[in-house]
């Protein structure tokens, strides 16, 4: 969100501190060598060559680490990288100088101080590539956070929106029609959807939309919402529930099928005036628990699928601040049948 | 006898007004319905005198079905929930009752057709309310018509041109040419204004579907679609298709 900003004051953190270690470096080098009684001379002109080579590969591991995170394994490369990066500044270092200085001893002396040139560097490139991976680390540490807030907030939306918009008017308003429809002839009846309703009701207050539960749970409280649209379009509504025995432990967002679901039966109800059968199909591979949502719909009747707003825009969104990745939702249209698709990683 | 027809797609909302109209033995329930295909039909078929509408139905809804039959009986709405039907029906005088139906405000509401036996819903009321709850500008997405005894829906998308026809508006689509009881006025305001326009008091052209303009007389062009028909442009119609075009 604020990666833009965020990377140029890094960059402007990293030329400073090569600028510096440039500096540092040509100055403490040539003290050391003045004090060595070297030819002042001879003793900056190496210096400002050294100290130029090394900043420079201290500038390209920062940069590099700057646009690539290293995950566990790729520390390995890292300790290449910072080994290569610090025997091409040795050598670039050494080419140079021949063109500088003509004093054959003092070159002969130069090549005696390489391993010693070698090792300095290696470590000023570690420690470079060390400080850049830990502000990585605490950058992506303060990422988590903001998108576990964020993911916090829009939960709460969506359950307030679920019992404002999507579960008290029509679902509610109509159960009851439903539940006062039964309770001349079959008070029994009538007397089972009340419980049906309070226990869905209650499930749905009950959740913290944070909180993963298992498959098992959220298939029996998708249970009673669908037995209750049973009773109120019993004639015409038909469900297949299906899933793996292995799966029923695995863990989902709590209410993040139910819009889907909704959307399912709405869509599949209103396109057509036939029987209509809504398929919930669970299963599980690669450590991915996966949810298949189908309704018939009519391509040619050109109904608009207006209203899916929420409802999936709301789903991929949570996915999203969850799980951080935004191809856990899919939907695909035939000219008969509507899918949604939804995959919770398994952590 | 008073002939009554219950259209909802909820069965157990139907048999709870045929319960509630048990204690009324000069109104006969001669139909439940479905849907609105089922409406209409049992409508022409048994000519009632009085209907419970559900808005939300399948394929089409209460409105659109009222919209497509000739001969309309007084209607009572039944609705569970609908903000905006709700305040036009108010604004409208037309009565409704809100699910769940209770039996008092239920014999209420008959007994106001017993003492008029016409609801202030008749034709012009029931045009005016649609056209007030679908007023929403630019959201048309679908025209329900009848053709003889066959219902059509016409995607918005397909539309070619409407034509004012005294009463009517022909509408022409890739598939044919369809009439509906509307004012041109109605469908300029709630077809998406990005994609149709009014070039012509009797026209309204989907802006795709004009191949090219050709100057007539003065002060008037001519514009030709897609399908070879020629459709006049007024004065005011070409500023408009000018602005909209960018011109």
């Amino acid at each position: 969100m604020s990666g833009i900003p965020y990377t140029s004051s890094r960059q402007r953190l990293i030329n400073i501190s090569c600028f510096i270690i440039w500096i540092i470096y040509a100055f403490v080098q040539t003290v050391l060598l003045w004090w060595f009684e070297v030819d002042f001379n001879l003793a900056l002109n190496d210096s400002l060559v050294s100290a130029t080579a090394t900043s420079l590969c201290c500038y390209i591991i920062a940069n590099a680490l700057n646009h690539y995170l290293p995950r566990r394994k790729g520390y390995f490369y890292i300790v290449v990288w910072g080994l290569a990066l610090a025997a091409i500044s040795v050598s670039l270092d050494r080419w140079i100088l021949q063109y500088v200085i003509y004093d054959k001893n003092y070159l002969n002396h130069i090549d005696l101080s390489l391993p010693l040139r070698f090792f300095i560097n290696t470590l000023l490139i570690a420690w470079i590539a060390m400080i850049n991976i830990l502000w990585n680390i605490q950058q992506e540490h303060k990422e988590n956070e903001q998108r576990k807030a964020d993911a916090e907030r829009l939960a709460r939306e969506a359950e307030l929106y679920n019992l404002r918009q999507q579960l008290q008017p029509h679902f509610l308003f109509n159960s009851l029609n439903s539940i006062i429809a039964l309770i001349g002839r079959k008070p029994e009846e009538a007397r089972n959807m009340t419980f049906q309703l309070s226990d869905f009701l209650r499930g749905t207050l009950r959740k913290d939309d944070q909180q993963l539960i298992a498959l098992k749970d959220e298939l029996e409280h998708l249970q009673l919402y669908l037995s209750i649209e049973k009773v109120r379009f019993g004639h015409r509504l038909e469900t297949r529930v299906t899933y793996d025995e292995e799966c029923l432990m695995k863990t989902l967002p709590a209410m993040i099928m139910q819009p889907l679901v909704e959307n399912a039966i709405k869509y599949g109800l209103y396109d057509t005036t036939e029987k209509v059968t809504i398929g919930v199909a669970c299963s599980c591979h690669n450590h991915m628990l996966q949810i298949q949502i189908e309704n018939p719909y009519d391509s040619q009747s050109n109904k608009p699928r207006r209203g899916t707003g929420f409802g999936l825009r709301g789903v991929q969104r949570r996915l999203y601040l969850l799980f951080g990745r935004t191809d856990l939702l899919e939907t695909q249209a035939t000219t008969h049948i509507f899918t949604s698709i939804i995959k919770i990683p398994q952590l | 006898m008073i002939k009554a027809v219950l259209i909802d797609d909820e069965p157990l909302a139907r048999s709870m007004v045929a319960e509630y109209l048990e204690s009324y033995p000069q109104i006969t329930v001669v139909a439940e319905c479905n849907d609105g295909f089922e409406g209409v039909k049992a409508i022409m078929q048994h000519q009632p005198d009085l209907i419970f509408l559900d808005i939300q139905m399948p394929k089409i809804n209460g409105f659109e079905m009222l919209e497509i039959i000739d001969k309309q009986p007084a209607v009572i709405f039944t609705t569970a929930f609908d903000d905006q039907a709700i305040r036009a029906f108010e604004q409208h005088a037309v009565d409704y009752l809100l699910k769940p139906i209770s039996k008092a405000r239920f014999d209420q509401a008959v007994a106001k057709f017993l003492d008029t036996r016409q609801l202030t819903t008749d034709r012009e009321n029931t045009r005016k309310l649609i056209d007030d709850i679908s007023h929403t500008p630019g959201q048309l997405e679908r025209i329900v018509v009848k053709t003889g005894t066959k219902i059509k829906i016409i995607p918005t998308a397909s539309i070619i041109y409407l034509e004012a026809d005294d009463d009517y508006v022909k509408i022409h689509t890739d598939e044919g040419t369809f009439l509906k009881n509307r004012t041109m006025t109605s469908f300029e305001e709630q077809l998406d204004s990005g994609q149709f326009i009014r070039v012509h008091r009797s026209f309204i052209v989907k802006i795709d579907h004009i191949v090219r303009l050709e100057p007539h007389e003065k002060d008037s062009h001519i514009a030709v679609l897609s399908n070879g028909k020629k459709v006049n442009v007024s004065k005011n119609g070409y500023t408009r298709l000018k602005q909209l075009l960018g011109m």
